[in-house]
């Protein structure tokens, strides 16, 4: 308890002091986390390692190699790639607006050589590291105030307004909830936040009256009323909640959903994988994963509690707000509570973007927990 | 420094775990939410998953077989593969057909013909793709069907005519359920490649020959595949009855191909039990080609054709029964007493009746003529004699008792009940009163008198029995018993005579065809030449044309009535030869053949004709 109190701070760490402060719960929930994937997408493949329960299993292997070796390096590197990062991140967002691919209407893609990136993916942990830079060399009294307020919106807004015209309305509000919750959590005075909130209300309303494109309209009035139309647009959310209700309490048994093995559930084996996990491991299964997800969030904050500097603890809180979002957002999405917008399931989903972008925040995350002393000035970074 | 430090770390704290506290809310509502979809309404969504899972297929039953009086089958079934489309399994309506037409050969407006049936029925009802595929198609198709998803392929039954044409108007045909029908409480009559009976004994027995459909339980995957079956022996499908017909295949085919070429009407009936071995009407259509589905073209040529194939004529089609009638007339008036029969009339070739003459159709008369001389020779002015003296109302009665007037429609309907005229009809249908000529042609069978083929085979059935045959074609229909007709049998016996002379006697006007053939069994009947055209005095002075100088539509009907043997009646056949010209010549020979073909499937007949060899090395030596 007094240990940060007492301790000094620290300006460099030897590997093996890293290593030894490694935050080995954090590592093991991931994995668990992980092996949950695994089991559920090896039971819809019927029961076999291909074609994806294996190749899951090694991709997270891999990412978290890379997760270790992140978490180790010096936290000055991440503080100044903060900036750069960010910009290149905008800057691929605007080369998606003129070069993007697009695939299944949405121009989400930039080919980059032989591989295809998705700009918005970038973004999401770019802007967590830039606000958390910003702020972390902003006096508290001064980022309460007014003035100091109109760059970080710019930094939050540009991309938002980026991602929605590609469109990816899904992304799109994690990015800007991510960046509004850092804000938060940096000190923005209650009366403020009481007016952005009205301003937001009143905008976000506008936006859904006017801004909608038709295919994000059908969807919510096919979330409002999904028995509307069983067969057409309705039909996913539909199936999704006879499976996961059909479970029950313990499910239908390993390798047992029948709503998944007959192909009644779309997307199975990426948005709606929780759907397949809840038909056959019932309310005990997906309360399992809700807990696991929970504690892997109480261990990322409590990591950020302990940080001893501004960057830290907004870095790794904003990990946390972006992993808890996608969890609560694609839950909810399975389950009805909101329209399908396309969001995975960090971890348990099949798809290496989002394992990637997840993984490497919670080597920030670790990072932070390992250099949660040292020594960061407000100022310029050791870089720039 | 560390004092502001500790101040952020502080506000960062508080923000968290307002954050946090969120968070927590937000999880608490997702487990809120999990634990009513899971637990509290799981036994719903258990049940909604149970019914994506199973599907109930409808077994249509194996219709029932129709067959011949020995059990020859007229309808069976055969296999008929075909692909069903399940339209709310469809993503693609259009890459479907495109891919489907790469394998089986597709109609180019079935497009357009799924749409229409989508329309007409639920969304949940399969519409047929395909059918009547060959085993290297369906085989074909079955081997893509991952790649076509909505198509179900399934073995179902085609019905089959072994007899064609022969058969058509009896057997009649299945086809599609009519969309004005309703198919509100019979799943069945929905299920896309049920077959219902349209005309026919297939109608009129439809109840009986279609069965009760069984049900499948199958596991199906969403895009409609059968996973696997689940049989429950509860919902097997239980096939129609078989339905046993009087026909006798062997003499019907014969008796249509005997008439092949020719628009006529044959109908047989059996004297003891009324039943039907022969009705036929041709020329037919081919039953096969409605069961599959008829072309457009193809119902257009049988529709627009001047024989009227669609048409069965044996039951419905109307003809002045002409000379047959004379028999009739002939007992008639020995039955009113006004001629004892041996009673001689002269004829000149014509009669006068006011200012009108009558003629006999032979010009130069037949001298005097007695009864039985009138009948062999079918003697005009005999007979308008008799009708004179007998009046229009003696005449009605009488046929009436024969069977004239009485529609016989034998359980499948397309009967008629022809025309039998009296005083009261005509003023009732033209507002004038009955003149005494119209009863004189009554009695030779013309004017207004309209009688179906198969009225003039009852007629001839109970001449030669005395009771009043009723003819049935569907077995279990018989009537046991006739009563007897208001005739005596001295009276029958002299009309029996005169039948009797017109096939046996060389004055009689079938004699020349040469007798029945079989043994020395004799054979009785009468000649009919039905006009259908008014002769106008002008032509009669001149010449009377010949039939092959007319067009065919106006040329004579050919009627011939006969039974056998004459000693002991078992058949009595009837046939017309629509616009055939003269009945001896044109009818009597098909219907003695025909009359003869039965004869040779008769038991007492073949024990008197090979009684007859016997005999010869029996007492004799």
């Amino acid at each position: 308890m007094n240990e940060f109190r007492v301790a000094r701070l620290e300006r460099t760490l030897s590997l093996r002091a890293k290593i030894v402060r490694i935050n080995w719960l954090l590592v093991v929930l991931l994995c668990l986390a992980a092996m949950i994937g695994v089991a559920v997408l090896y039971s819809i493949a019927d029961g076999s390692w291909t074609p994806r329960a294996a190749q899951h299993a090694v991709r997270f292997g891999v990412f978290l190699l890379i997760m270790l070796s992140l978490a180790l390096i010096d936290i000055r590197w991440w503080m100044a790639l903060a900036y750069p990062t960010y910009i290149v991140a905008l800057l691929l967002l605007v080369g998606v607006e003129f070069f993007g691919v697009k695939v299944m209407g949405a121009q989400r893609w930039l080919d980059v050589g032989p591989i295809r990136i998705q700009p918005a993916e970038i973004m999401k942990l770019a802007l967590v590291l830039a606000l958390a830079r910003y702020y972390h060399s902003l006096a508290i009294e001064r980022a309460t105030s007014l003035r100091h307020i109109a760059l970080p919106s710019l930094m939050i807004i540009a991309p938002v307004l980026l991602i929605l015209h590609q469109p990816d309305l899904g992304t799109a509000m994690l990015v800007g909830a991510t960046g509004a919750a850092i804000v938060f959590l940096a000190g923005l005075s209650w009366r403020i936040i009481t007016l952005g909130g009205i301003t937001g209300l009143i905008g976000g309303v506008a936006f859904l009256i006017f801004g909608l494109h038709d295919y994000q309209r059908a969807r919510i009035e096919t979330f409002l009323n999904p028995e509307r139309d069983p067969l057409g647009a309705g039909y996913h959310i539909l199936q999704s909640k006879i499976a996961l209700g059909s479970g029950g309490l313990v499910g239908k048994g390993f390798l047992g959903g029948t709503q998944s093995h007959l192909n009644f559930l779309p997307e199975k084996q990426t948005d709606f994988v929780f759907t397949a996990l809840g038909e056959e491991f019932g309310f005990i299964g997906t309360l399992s994963v809700l807990v696991l997800f929970a504690l892997i969030l109480f261990t990322g904050m409590m990591i950020a509690g302990r940080a001893r500097h501004s960057f830290g603890r907004l870095a790794a809180a904003g990990v946390c707000v972006t992993f808890a979002l996608y969890v609560l957002v694609n839950i909810s999405m399975v389950m009805g509570l909101i329209p399908v917008v396309g969001v995975p399931l960090p971890l348990i989903s099949y798809g290496g973007t989002v394992m990637l972008t997840v993984m490497i925040g919670f080597a920030l995350v670790m990072n932070i927990h390992i250099h949660r002393n040292a020594e960061l000035p407000s100022g310029r970074g050791f870089l720039i | 420094m560390a004092g502001r430090g500790e101040d952020a770390r502080g506000l960062f704290t508080r923000r968290a775990l307002v954050l946090s506290g969120a968070g927590v809310a937000a999880f608490g509502a997702l487990t809120a939410r999990l634990y009513k979809l899971q637990i509290l309404e799981s036994d719903r969504y258990r049940g909604l998953s149970d019914e994506n899972q199973f599907n109930y297929q409808l077994l249509p039953p194996s219709r029932g077989q129709i067959l011949d009086r020995d059990g020859v089958p007229l309808a069976k079934n055969a296999d008929n593969f075909r692909l069903l489309l399940e339209p709310e399994q469809v993503p693609d309506l259009d890459d479907l057909l495109a891919r489907l037409s790469k394998i089986i050969p597709l109609r180019n407006d079935m497009h357009e013909r799924i749409r229409k049936s989508l329309k007409r029925r639920s969304k949940s009802t399969a519409v047929v793709l395909a059918e009547n595929l060959d085993w290297a198609q369906f085989a074909a198709a079955n081997l893509q069907l991952p790649e076509l998803p909505g198509v179900r392929p399934e073995v179902g039954e085609l019905r089959i005519y072994p007899d064609g044409a022969s058969m058509a108007h009896v057997i009649g045909y299945v086809g599609r359920v009519p969309e004005s029908m309703d198919t509100e409480d019979e799943p069945l009559l929905r299920h896309p490649g049920f077959r219902i009976g349209r005309t026919g004994a297939e109608k009129a027995l439809d109840k009986k020959l279609r069965g009760h459909a069984g049900a499948l339980k199958v596991e199906v995957s969403a895009l409609g595949r059968v996973v696997r079956e689940l049989p429950d022996p509860a919902t097997i499908a239980r096939p129609g009855d078989d339905v046993e017909l009087t026909l006798d295949q062997r003499v019907q085919s014969f008796a249509a191909a005997r008439l092949k070429g020719q628009s006529a009407a044959v109908c047989a009936i059996d004297i003891d039990t009324g039943a039907v071995p022969v009705l036929l009407s041709t020329p037919g259509f081919d039953p096969n080609l409605f069961a599959k589905g008829i072309s457009g073209p193809d119902y257009r040529s049988l529709l627009e054709d001047e024989f009227k194939p669609l048409f069965n004529k044996a039951l419905g089609g109307t003809y002045p029964p002409a000379s047959c009638i004379k028999p009739v007339i002939a007992v008639t008036a020995l039955r009113q007493g006004i001629t004892d029969g041996h009673e001689r009339v002269l004829c000149t070739g014509k009669i006068k009746l006011g200012d009108r003459e009558f003629h006999c159709w032979k010009r130069s008369g037949h001298g005097p003529v007695n009864m039985l001389g009138a009948i062999g020779k079918s003697c005009d002015i005999y007979f308008y004699e008799m009708a004179r003296r007998l009046g229009i109302d003696n005449i009605r009665d009488a046929v009436h008792e024969f069977g004239f007037g009485e529609n016989f429609d034998l359980g499948i309907g397309g009967g008629n009940t022809g025309l039998v005229p009296d005083q009261a009809w005509k003023r009732a249908r033209f507002g004038t009163s009955w003149s005494q000529g119209e009863t004189l042609i009554a009695g030779i069978g013309q004017g207004y008198l309209a009688t179906t083929p198969i009225q003039l085979a009852v007629m001839t059935a109970r001449l030669a029995s005395g009771v009043k045959v009723m003819p049935y074609l569907i077995k279990g229909e018989e009537q046991h018993g006739f009563g007897e007709l208001g005739f005596s049998t001295a009276g029958l016996g002299a009309a029996r005579a005169g039948m009797i002379a017109v096939c046996e006697a060389p004055w009689g006007t079938a004699y020349r065809m040469g007798g029945l053939g079989l043994g020395d069994l004799k054979m009785a009947g009468k000649t009919g030449t039905g006009q259908v055209r008014r002769i106008t005095k002008v032509e009669r002075d001149d010449r009377v044309r010949k039939n092959s100088e007319l067009p065919w539509r106006l040329r004579d009907h050919a009627l011939f009535v006969t039974y056998a043997p004459a000693d002991a009646p078992r058949y009595a056949v009837a046939v017309v030869v629509e616009h055939g010209g003269g009945g001896s010549v044109v009818a009597a020979p098909p219907a003695r053949d025909i009359l003869r073909e039965l004869l040779r499937e008769d038991p007492a007949t073949l024990a008197r004709l090979s009684g007859v060899g016997t005999s010869a090395k029996g007492p004799a030596t």
